[in-house]
């Protein structure tokens, strides 16, 4: 049968973004622009110690030297980074609220708004008695507005807290660790994050223990002209463990906004991490107008022997999307996972991939990447896949598929290899397939509507990731890429 | 009394192609009719219109269905009312498993015609059932619709989908073709289960075998886009000796 793109294309058109609310609210916010101040003035902000402002310059002086990376399959136009305010606070937090009674109502009702309870109670009420808990820690603009479930996790010996929290608790703990797998100097989007980062999460699970409950921060960028710099740093100690999971949400604005987070990772002896993105920014419209740029370096470290770290994502959102999250797998019989889905839409532009760089004995990695493009998204998968001299029997297993809806998107797979040990073996597969007018042929003719039809086959193409998402997070996944493709039809 | 199926001049094309070219068929409900014809004849052009695929134009003629014209009926409108075709070509849909796809079509047409969805127990039996009929290992529900299927399966897979749904007018395009003689007789009593006398099946066929087992009532030759010949089960067993070249010479 003859493709009729045309229609399959008109389905995904009417893309709705539901968290695309703004919430009035007085903040207080840094005018726009980056400068030695700036980021002393932050560091005084958030009554940091002198070694973390120092951390924040060098990453500053070196940023200045730095240029903006062009490499990537992405095309937007010069960003002002000098337009940006690099710092924005609801005003009502600028004493620190002590618990969530002192947080803004309003505050509270946007996140009531996007899905997310904050309070223990309502999170916990009307809850079939052993569905899993979640404790969350929530970012708002540049400031964590609270964490749930704080004592619950404090008997179990995990720290859960924000980053700035973190900093003037366990000043010893982030001292030792940040910085140590991204460094200040990394890349570009980097160096900026570590000299102006705002907050951020911070986890830290001690020897021998399983935290006892699935842990979530949600990020949501609320202000104009105000940049995301977020940091996160999850460290589990020998035969540790931690399951983690991100969201992202931004209001429906006509400029772009930056995002440029870093997360760091560090699993010791037989320690696992899970790491699962469920990322919704802001899209931008149909015409490429609006939307959040995210610029993002996500890196675990697998430091101990058959330490474990996975990366899940379900990425929606976004106007340009540049991000690899990434494993080290140090230790000998490390493991480094990557599941990804990724939608691209209208204009979105999406570059992104992982990198599993096996220095240790036996390490196994598997990468197994969705991408899916409609409208006039433009895709591309990049993945790097290193063995070291020394990684003696490292296996890697990539399998790379992409749908394309519709013909005017694109999909592009750039496959790097670097084999320095003739032990290792490493495999690649890749797909590209249509949604086909045959496929969506054969639902209708069963009676199954065209919209459900797209939803159930992309959700088919999916598959092999959501099964690695913690199974609520799952269920909050396929709905979004049912929100995502929903569209009018005829 | 009106027929379940009536079709008149239709004429159909794809891109500037015409295909059918003035087609008359009428079904009426319990019987079983045959077509059989040359290879482009437009066989599987006529099954996909009458499915309602929408890359084919109707550029004139008239389809009625239960004595009402579907023109303007969706797929998915067609297999709520009870129109099922099953596939020469039946398509693959990775990850999605068997039984989700049974169960969302079931609910989808219920939901069309009004009625409140299948409780999940009942929904199960029911289709288990099903494939026990159809003698297939329950283990494929939850493989992936026709995911890596063998061209046997597929077909008897579409069976499977038929009586699960339990559809008025089957238009079965060449549905024996792929199938070991163990499968034919298989989907041959999965077919004759479904007759009724509410019921019509069109067997779109190139072969008697089928016939054996399933007993049409009438037999056409389509050629050129038009019914050029009906008659009885005699007609098939003609064609089998004769080929077609007899008919276009007449
Ligand atoms: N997309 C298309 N564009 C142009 N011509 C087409 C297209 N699809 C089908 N046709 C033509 O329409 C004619 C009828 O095809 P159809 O599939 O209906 O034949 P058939 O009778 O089912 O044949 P077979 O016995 O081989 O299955 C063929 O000549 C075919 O090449
Ligand atoms: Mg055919």
């Amino acid at each position: 049968m003859a493709a009729n793109p045309s229609e399959i294309e008109t389905l995904v058109q009417n893309r709705k973004y539901a968290a695309g609310f703004i919430t009035d609210i007085e903040s207080d916010s840094v005018p726009p622009g980056l400068s030695e101040d700036v980021v002393r003035l932050i560091s005084a902000r958030k009554q940091e110690p002198e070694w973390l402002l120092e951390f924040r310059l060098k990453a500053y002086r070196r940023w200045l030297t730095m240029r903006e990376p062009r490499w990537a399959h992405v095309q937007y136009p010069k960003i002002d980074y000098q337009a940006i305010s690099y710092y924005s606070a609801p005003k009502s937090m600028k004493d620190a609220p002590k618990s969530l009674d002192d947080v803004d109502p309003k505050l509270i009702e946007t996140y009531n708004k996007l899905g997310i309870p904050l309070r223990e109670q309502e999170m916990l009420a009307g809850v079939v008695p052993d569905r899993p808990q979640v404790a969350v820690d929530v970012v708002f603009d540049s400031v964590s507005v609270g964490t749930t479930f704080k004592k619950k996790l404090a008997e179990a010996g995990v720290i859960f807290c924000s980053i700035s929290e973190a900093v003037r608790e366990h000043p010893a703990l982030v001292k030792q660790y940040l910085g140590t797998v991204v460094p200040f100097a990394d890349n570009f989007y980097a160096s900026l994050n570590s000299a102006v980062f705002t907050d951020g999460s911070f986890v830290f699970v001690p020897r021998g223990v399983r935290c006892p409950m699935e842990l979530s921060t949600y990020f949501r960028i609320n202000e104009r002209n105000t940049g995301q710099f977020e940091r996160t740093l999850i460290i589990c100690e020998d035969d540790a463990h931690v399951s983690y999971l991100e969201g992202c949400t931004a209001p429906q604005r006509d400029e772009n906004q930056l995002h440029a987070a870093v997360v760091e990772l560090v699993a010791l002896d037989r320690a696992e991490i899970k790491y699962s993105t469920v990322q919704n920014w802001y899209p931008g419209d149909e015409n490429g107008v609006g939307g959040i740029y995210n610029f993002v370096t996500k890196r675990g470290d697998c430091r101990g022997v058959a330490s474990k770290i996975s990366w899940t994502q379900v990425e929606t959102g976004s106007a340009v999307t540049w991000k690899y999250p990434s494993c080290i797998l140090r230790g000998d019989d490390s493991v480094g996972e990557f599941y990804s889905v990724a939608l691209t839409h209208h204009r979105q532009q999406a570059d992104t991939g992982t990198k599993m760089i096996h220095l240790g004995r036996n390490t196994k990695s598997t990468i197994v990447s969705k991408g899916i493009s409609a409208g006039h998204g433009q895709q591309a998968y990049r993945g790097l896949v290193r063995v070291g001299e020394k990684a003696e029997g490292a296996r890697n297993h990539t399998q790379c598929d992409s749908l394309l809806i519709g013909s005017n998107c694109g999909a592009h797979t750039f496959p790097y290899t670097e084999v320095r040990n003739p032990t290792a073996i490493v495999e690649h597969e890749a797909t590209t397939s249509k949604i086909g007018e045959d496929q969506l042929f054969y639902c209708r003719s069963r009676g199954i509507g065209e919209e459900d039809a797209v939803s159930m086959i992309v959700n088919g193409f999916c598959k092999d990731v959501f099964k690695e998402l913690p199974m609520e997070f799952a269920v909050e996944a396929q709905k979004l890429l049912q929100v995502s493709l929903e569209g009018a039809v005829g | 009394m009106t027929k379940l199926l009536e079709i008149e001049n239709l004429h159909a094309r794809i891109g500037d192609n015409e295909i059918l070219k003035g087609l008359d068929l009428s079904v009426g409900a319990g019987e079983i009719h045959a077509i059989m014809g040359p290879n482009g004849a437009g066989k599987s052009t006529l099954s996909k219109v009458l499915a309602g695929a929408e890359d084919y134009v109707v550029t004139s003629g008239t389809i009625r269905y239960q004595g009402q014209d579907i023109a303007e009926q969706s797929a998915e409108q067609r297999a709520a009312h009870g129109i099922f075709m099953g596939f020469q070509y039946p398509v693959e849909i990775p990850g999605v498993s068997n039984m989700m796809f049974l169960k969302a079509a079931v609910n989808a047409q219920r939901k069309e015609r009004g009625e409140p969805e299948m409780a999940a127990n009942d929904f199960l039996a029911w289709v288990r059932h099903r494939v026990k009929q159809m003698k297939m290992d329950p283990a494929m529900l939850s493989r992936g619709v026709n995911q890596g299927f063998s061209g046997g399966e597929k077909k008897r897979n579409e069976i499977l989908q038929m009586l699960v749904l339990e559809p008025k007018l089957m238009v079965l395009d060449e549905t024996d073709s792929g199938l070991d003689i163990d499968a034919l007789k298989i989907v041959s009593d999965g077919i004759n289960a479904m007759r009724s006398p509410e019921r019509a099946t069109i067997l779109v066929t190139h072969y008697q075998r089928l016939l054996d087992y399933v007993q049409p009532d009438f037999v056409h030759v389509l050629a050129a886009g038009r019914i050029v010949k009906s008659g009885g089960p005699e007609l098939a067993r003609e064609l089998e000796e004769k080929g077609y070249g007899w008919l276009q010479a007449a």
